[in-house]
């Protein structure tokens, strides 16, 4: 059979061709495999680090409840435990368990329980006020460095001097594992608890709420105003070189580092307006003005990708433009919207810069009951304990990276599940 | 050209310019009431832009500029004080590719009748949807799918299922651009038979590339070429004694 000469050519230049694909393929397939290797050594080492900060060590320990000396007024107010002696009657009974007899040695066993331990005594009293004048076994959080010598960070090995235990504590935590009043426990501080220098105390729930607050203002504020715009600029926007300079403008916005906004939020919100510092609504509406760019440019994407035959048909019947846009063109977009939007509000979870310029990096123990109370939010509180010197606050740190991680999850599972239910097909 | 019969549409000297470039060129034409006017010519000739101007859904193209006069019914569409809503709602449009919205088949057809508040009732919208539907020939394949999405028929129901919106609002002329072009034969000859039922009671413009449909259905056929109206008459004279040669070189299958 004789080959013509175009498939002569074609047949030895098979070979070449042939070899370029396969190259262009590997390089494909190991560029995704290098992201997935990182990926997974990123998920492994942050869970790794993090599931201990999941966890805590409690001590368990048998207080007698007299009800004369918690409630000395004896009408269970908060003032009328607070003057009580809680931290007292957990005192006598470390020392009456440890034995400590001499100055240095009843410090040392005061030293071992969390310094929140008359707090948890007074609120499991509240809740159980039908226990009072009985003994009872209660939990109380180690502190953070018996904690960390439990967790082997702190060795015996190690000389006295050189360690944060002194030799009596360290014989004061054997004796008490021995007994088996040790635990290691799902930590509800981490959950429960706020800000705290105390790192076995220190928990996510005011920063959590914090987060949820300034979200909750950053959406109320961004997505009207974002969706508005680009239907605005996609649908009415006579189309001139001043909605260009406009558009150009928005697009702009969107590659800006965010601690811009906040410094602009600082001179603007704080300084021009006097609004309070380190509050949840300065942050939110900081944090609308860095995702509004990002809520636009999809929303105008998802406007475009609606076909323009469906607003056609819209008008041909006689609805008028806004009509058509409303009735019609805007529902068909707003599963891209809205995908636009979670994943702006995301940007928006995990910013930290911004927010440090606004205040919310201050240190506060009280959680916000409403978005003009002083708060902060997750990654800030992920920034503040990653800067203290405490052993303990480096799981506390990853275990509330893995949250965060988990919150963005869910609200990108959220995003997905939300386009999926509201897509429709033209 | 017959003088007794009345021209609901009456266009004087109408030019159409995109920007700079002109697409219609001084065109003139008169459309007979209760008839169907078949509009022919090769690709770009602008007939498919001339058919716009006559519910101004030129409107929504940018740059897009028109001059001369368009009368419908007594009453110039381009005059300033002439708002489009009224005017589309008289003048219907069925596009090349059917576009029912993503919504059920009764939703589609009770839009219109909805948005400009036709039916005082609940009754009275399934009365309006169900006389559109049979207008349109799709009752008896719907009745019992009512409820399901409009974009589930197959073409040639959801170009009828457009059809059935466009009535539905009781206009007085219903443009057709090219409405069967993504058909296939058999839809198409359902669509053919519905315009020549619809004839009865409306006036009917139709855009087509094919020029047996155009002799099939159409009263009237005005030809155009390069944005220029080359010829307009009746149909049969046009297919038998074309008196332009561009005319007759179409017809003939030399050009186009």
């Amino acid at each position: 059979m004789a080959q013509t000469r175009t498939e002569k050519i074609v047949i030895d230049s098979l070979k070449a061709r042939g070899k370029k694909e396969r190259n262009f393929r590997l390089f494909g397939v190991s560029a995704i495999a290098l992201a997935v290797i990182f990926l997974a050594i990123l998920l492994v080492s942050i869970v790794s680090k993090g599931a201990p900060g999941f966890f805590q060590y409690y001590a368990i320990f048998e207080v007698e409840l007299t009800r004369e000396r918690l409630d000395p007024r004896g009408d269970m107010s908060d003032q009328s435990l607070f003057e009580g002696q809680a931290k007292k009657i957990i005192n006598e009974a470390v020392l009456e368990f440890t034995g400590a007899k001499n100055r240095s040695e009843k410090k040392a066993a005061r030293s071992l329980l969390s310094n929140g331990s008359d707090v948890r005594l007074v609120e499991f009293v509240k809740n159980n006020t039908d226990k009072l004048d009985t003994m009872q076994k209660i939990k109380f959080a180690l502190d953070d460095d018996a904690d960390s010598y439990f967790r082997g960070f702190i060795k015996k090995e190690t000389p006295e001097k050189q360690r944060r235990l002194s030799d009596i504590e360290i014989s004061y935590l054997d004796k008490m594992k021995k007994e088996g009043l040790i635990s290691y426990e799902v930590s509800d501080y981490l959950f429960f608890g706020s800000a705290s220098r105390n790192a076995e105390m220190a928990g996510i729930k005011g920063a959590f709420i914090g987060s949820m607050f300034t979200l909750a203002i950053c959406f109320i504020i961004s997505f009207p105003i974002g969706v508005a715009t680009a239907v605005y600029l996609e649908e009415f926007a006579p189309k001139n070189k001043f909605t260009e300079l406009i558009e150009i403008n928005i697009n702009n916005l969107a590659a800006v580092p965010s601690v811009v906004f906040g410094i602009l939020g600082l001179a603007i919100f704080i300084n021009l307006f006097g609004m309070p510092r380190s509050i949840p609504l300065v942050g939110g509406m900081v944090l609308a003005l860095m995702t509004l760019p990002t809520i636009i440019i999809s929303s105008r994407a998802a406007i475009r990708a609606v076909p323009p035959s469906i607003r056609d048909g819209a008008l041909g019947i006689g609805a008028s433009p806004m009509q058509a846009t409303f009735h019609h063109v805007v529902p068909l977009a707003i599963p891209g919207m809205l995908t636009g939007t979670i994943i702006g509000m995301a940007q928006a979870l995990g910013e930290t810069a911004p927010l440090l310029m606004i205040g919310m990096v201050a240190f506060i123990v009280d959680i916000p009951g409403s978005v003009t109370d002083p708060g902060t939010v997750l990654p800030v509180q992920i920034f503040m304990w990653a800067d203290f010197a405490e052993r303990m606050f480096i799981q506390k740190t990853s275990a509330a990276i893995i949250i965060l991680l988990l919150f963005l999850m869910i609200m990108n599972g959220g995003a997905v599940w939300l386009r999926r239910k509201l897509e429709r097909r033209w | 050209m017959n003088q007794n019969i009345e021209n609901i549409v009456k266009c004087r000297d109408v030019s159409v310019y995109y920007g700079e470039n002109k697409a219609i060129n001084s065109v003139s034409i008169g459309i007979e009431k209760k008839s169907i006017t078949a509009f022919i010519g090769p690709s770009g000739c602008g007939k498919s832009t001339f058919l716009r101007t006559i519910n101004r859904m030129n409107d929504t193209i940018e740059h897009c500029k028109i001059e001369g006069s368009v009368i419908v019914d007594g009453q110039d569409i381009y005059d300033p004080s002439v708002d489009v809503v009224p005017l589309r709602a008289k003048v219907g449009m069925v596009f090349q590719k059917p576009n029912p919205f993503p919504k059920s088949i009764y939703e589609n057809v009770a839009y219109g009748p909805r948005i400009h508040g036709l039916a005082s009732s609940k009754s009275e919208l399934d009365e309006i949807v169900e006389k559109a539907l049979k207008g349109a020939g799709l009752w008896n394949e719907a009745r019992d799918r009512l409820n399901e999405s409009g974009t589930g028929l197959s073409g040639g129901q959801q170009q009828r299922l457009c059809i059935a919106r466009t009535i539905a609002v009781e206009p007085q002329i219903i443009l057709m651009d090219e409405p069967c072009s993504a058909l296939d034969p058999i839809a198409t000859s359902k669509i053919e038979d519905l315009m020549s039922e619809l004839a009865k009671e409306y006036t009917i413009i139709i855009v087509t590339h094919s020029m047996q449909q155009a002799a099939r259905v159409s009263q009237k056929t005005a030809y155009f070429h390069l944005g220029n109206l080359i010829e307009y008459g009746d149909t049969k004279e046009i297919f038998v004694r074309p008196k332009d040669t561009q005319t007759e070189a179409y017809i003939s299958g030399k050009i186009g």
